[in-house]
């Protein structure tokens, strides 16, 4: 076992863990930031993604020791101080952006790392930036119509429905 | 102008709150105190007597607190199946079983032959390497032709053959289809396969069991669509628990797809081995453990054939499947082929005469059961493509083909024992071609062929089953159990409620859209109403979420629980309004007697039901809470028309989706923006399925395609924007809400769609293959293009 000590949504988190242990394993099951999800155990789904020293990165393809010292964001230090959704949040509920919600926090994390260093992307950015997140339920439709709302621009437009 | 609730509204989504924050309850977020983890020991030969299993070097490894065999479990009840088919000769299907652990043999890779209860997962998994596992291999049957053939290995050595059941429907028409085949001015012929997918909902499968020993109580945590079949099952069949000693949970569950409807062995097991190590005990499905342990879906082979007269009139049909049962029945794999399947081969059509055999087969793969659409998409693509393939054969446009053969007058009675109680096929039809622009796909093939590429434009018409009842139909059917639906509606003293339903949410947003329809009913704000469901000990017995069948049985019980209670609060509000019962009317929250100023407010009638104070109590009990439970006299009949336009690269075979354009009837409607939702979903399933994904073996049973990384889910940039319209309503004529349900439409009707586009595609640019199975891969369409 080897002590790791990380920023974990701004406060200082610690604890014991094995060489093997990931960092979505000991987000969930040591923290008990169970907003982090595991959907697949290639790296490929995306419903882990969080955000570590400002970069998304799929938290099951990281070791819980690589992230020591790091400073870590997950869904749950998303939301606005009051509590209230943020920006990206609010857009996916708008648009009906989600419907399981389990690979949600995954695309919310995505997204605001996406807008963050392409504040207005095309859809087709949109929907290349989300090639590592799976989504069974929505289609996408929903899911990019919200990051492009999140981005300011007008989605009343894009698609009949 | 859009209402801002209430029946129509595109009321936003309660449940989303939590879920965008991190704070949903996933059967994988519940931790018990002192729980112990199970990794389960899966076969990874296809076919095997097994012959031993050694755990003793296992047993001392680090954290082990008991490892258990099949010899644990032969004390204990089989898997149970849910549906028996009889066959054509009148002879119930053959039935094995289905041990919670691998035992004698090993019958496809992936099933459990041990499982190991350790301190972590980690160290579960550490053990279960030092397990000996001695297995002779026997010869795979893994082609379903192969397997019915005379002298092929046998799956199960107790049964006859692989063959579980020879289907024939309806039995008595088949003299009389054969003769108008005799007597056909044309035949169409037509031989495809449904390819094998798996449902891959994004959360895996977890089971978490825990057991009282004070109490003898046991609780079982479940990704269930449906908790209280699998108490039912389980219980019953299973372990023996009766239903007062078992509670099932299947909290917020990351979808379904039909994959969660059946009883587990994980489950099974989890429940066993809380009570025999007084503790806890959690799986979490790997994705690789969730490919070759969810059942899986489709995976038919057919040969279907139309018989037309001169004139084009469609005059017969008979169609022969294949349809595979793999390894073990699951919960309702023997109803999908069958009734999910024969009863909508007449689709939107008029043909008088149908016959349907299938042939269930035995093979050493993982189970199939229903998949979204569940043998309804099987009816449609192989019914749809044909109906393509008559039109290019006769040379006449296939939506004039369609049209001219259309089911005009409702109710109407098929050939293959179903009655269509509404459907307007040429109002779908017609709204397809306005909003697929189909008078713009000239211009929009020019431009495709000025880059070099071909453009295809395909169409196809659907109908579907929801809602599958009633019980004693289904019983004569073979179903084993009833599909009604309840709910308790509890009104609380100061005039709020609680709606306890047997549906369940898994992605639809019952949470949202019931409220909407109890809103409206007593004119109260949405917010006053809460949904509870997926617990046995706080929801009455239900059958649960599948078959698009939530708003149309469950909503409906919701609709009668609280005219019950509407019926109760009126005799309230007249005592209180000195009325009389009959002048007493419920408007926007407020209970006034008829022609006069009087009125009671909805919340001092649920007060003082709750402080009978001033109260009929010689008349009418306190308290404000009723149940019901509804079993629907039909079936629901959603139905549509789709187009696909593709754009086809012909150096690289690939092909994308450039437009996809759907037209649907599900009668009314209670939220737009959820039904638009679940469309979109489900056409990505049906592109997934007609582009991508493949559910693959080799000859030896060993699943080729059991990760992300070989098995094609589609991405973002696989699929476009699509156009969605639901305003051709004809509402149901059976159930309260006129709501036929729209789960599924997408993913049933879209395949032809996109495999129709492909081949006209290919044929703009000179190739007519007459048909290419799915998944239209650019290896399958390069070699279609260059045969």
């Amino acid at each position: 076992m080897t002590q790791v000590k990380m920023t974990v949504n701004g406060k200082a988190a610690s604890g014991d863990v094995e060489g093997r242990t990931l960092l979505a394993s000991f987000l969930r099951e040591d923290l008990g930031l169970t907003g982090t999800h595991i959907g697949c155990d290639t790296s490929q789904c995306g419903a882990c993604v969080v955000h570590v020293n400002g970069e998304a990165v799929k938290a099951c393809t990281m070791l819980a020791i690589e992230a020591d010292g790091a400073d870590v964001k997950t869904i749950e230090s998303v939301a606005n101080a009051d509590g209230s959704l943020n920006v990206i949040q609010q857009a996916f509920q708008d648009h009906h952006g989600l419907q399981c919600g389990f690979c949600t926090p995954g695309m919310v994390m995505s997204a605001s790392a996406l807008l963050k260093d392409n504040p207005k992307p095309t859809e087709a950015e949109v929907r290349h930036y989300l090639d590592g997140n799976i989504c069974r339920c929505t289609g996408y439709h929903n899911i990019v119509k919200a990051i492009m709302a999140a981005s300011g621009q007008d989605v009343s437009a894009l698609a009949a429905e | 102008m859009p209402k801002d609730g209430g029946i129509g509204a595109s009321s936003k989504r309660r449940e989303d709150i939590r879920f965008l924050t991190g704070e949903g309850n996933y059967t994988d977020d519940i931790n018990l105190r002192g729980q112990a983890y199970v990794f389960f020991l899966r076969s990874d030969i296809a076919h095997g007597v097994l012959n031993s299993v050694d755990t003793s070097a296992a047993e001392s490894m680090p954290g082990v607190v008991k490892i258990f065999t099949g010899a644990d479990f032969e004390a204990v009840g089989s898997i149970p199946c849910g549906w028996q088919v009889t066959d054509k000769h009148g002879e119930v299907m053959q039935e094995p079983r289905h041990p919670v652990l691998a035992h004698g043999k090993v019958r496809h890779v992936g099933e459990p032959i041990a499982a190991v209860v350790a301190e972590s997962l980690a160290e579960a998994r550490d053990a279960a390497e030092a397990i000996v596992v001695d297995i002779t291999d026997l010869p795979a049957v893994i082609n379903m032709k192969d397997a019915v053939k005379e002298g092929a290995p046998k799956v199960h050595d107790d049964l006859t053959s692989n063959l579980c059941y020879d289907w024939g429907f309806v039995e008595e028409n088949k003299g009389a289809v054969d003769k108008a085949f005799e007597e056909a001015h044309h035949v169409t012929t037509l031989e495809l396969v449904n390819n094998r997918l798996v449902a891959n909902p994004m959360e895996p499968r977890v089971a978490v069991g825990d057991y009282a020993r004070g109490t003898g109580d046991h609780t079982l945590y479940t990704t269930s669509q449906n908790p209280h079949v699998i108490r039912l099952l389980m219980g019953a069949f299973v372990l023996g628990i009766p239903e007062h000693k078992l509670r099932v949970v299947a909290p917020d569950v990351g979808g379904g797809f039909g994959t969660k409807i059946f009883h587990y062995q994980e489950e099974a097991f989890c429940t066993f081995a809380a009570k025999a190590c007084n503790r806890p005990v959690k799986w979490t499905s790997s994705r690789s453990e969730a490919f070759m342990s969810d059942a899986h879906g489709r995976d038919h082979v057919t040969k279907i054939q139309m018989a037309l007269d001169k004139d084009n009139n469609f005059t017969a049909l008979r169609t022969d499947t294949y349809a595979n049962m793999g390894a073990y029945l699951s919960t309702f794999a023997p109803s999908v082929p069958t009734w999910l399947h024969g009863t909508l081969m007449a689709g939107n059509y008029k043909t008088p005469l149908i016959y349907v055999n299938v042939k269930a087969v035995f093979t050493n793969t993982v189970p199939v059961d229903a998949y979204r659409g569940a043998g309804r998409p099987e009816a449609t693509y192989q019914l749809e493509r044909l109906v393509d393939k008559c039109a290019h054969e006769l040379g006449v446009d296939p939506i004039a083909l369609r049209r001219q053969n259309f089911i005009m007058e409702f109710p109407y009675a098929t050939p293959v024992a179903v009655e269509y109680d509404t459907g307007d096929y040429v109002a779908t039809m017609d709204k397809l071609e306005e909003i697929a622009d189909i008078a713009g796909f000239a211009a929009r093939r020019k431009e495709s062929e000025a880059k070099g590429k071909l453009r295809g434009f395909g169409v196809n018409c659907y109908i579907e089953a929801c809602g599958i009842a009633p019980s004693n139909l289904v019983g004569q059917l073979g179903a084993r159990a009833g599909l009604y639906e309840s709910a308790t509606v509890r009104v609380n003293a100061t005039g709020g409620l609680v709606v306890m339903t047997g549906s369940h949410s898994h992605g639809q947003g019952h949470e949202t859209a019931f409220p909407q329809v109890i809103a409206e009913m007593i004119g109260i704000p949405e917010h006053m109403i809460e949904i509870v469901h997926g617990d046995t000990a706080n929801s009455p017995m239900g059958m649960g979420t599948y078959g698009s069948r939530s708003l149309a049985v469950g909503g409906s019980a919701m609709v009668r629980a609280t005219e019950k209670i509407i019926a109760k609060a009126k005799k309230i509000a007249s005592h209180l309004l000195e009325a009389s019962e009959g002048d007493i009317e419920l408007k926007d929250g407020a209970f006034t007697v008829a022609g006069t100023d009087k009125s009671v407010a909805w919340g001092d009638v649920t007060l003082a039901a709750y402080v009978p104070h001033n109260y009929p109590l010689e008349d009418i009990e306190p308290g404000l809470e009723e149940t019901a439970f509804y079993d629907p006299s039909n079936f629901t009949y959603p139905s549509g028309a789709y187009a696909c336009e593709v754009e086809l690269d012909p150096e690289t075979g690939q092909v994308t989706i450039e437009r996809f354009s759907a037209a649907d009837d599900f009668g009314n409607i209670v939220n737009p923006m959820i039904v638009t939702g679940q469309v979109h979903g489900g056409l990505a399933q049906g592109i997934g399925q007609a582009l991508m994904e493949n559910c693959s073996y080799d000859s030896d049973g060993q699943l080729l395609s059991a990760s992300y990384m070989d098995y094609a889910m589609p991405r973002a940039s696989d699929l476009p924007f699509y156009t969605v319209d639901h305003s051709c309503q004809t509402p149901c004529t059976h159930n309260p809400l006129g709501v036929k349900g729209c789960g599924e439409a997408g993913a049933i009707g879209s395949p032809p769609a996109v495999v129709n586009a492909v081949l006209d595609a290919m044929r703009s640019g000179g190739k007519d293959v007459g048909h290419i199975d799915m998944p239209v891969t650019p290896a399958r369409v390069w070699a279609a293009m260059n045969s």
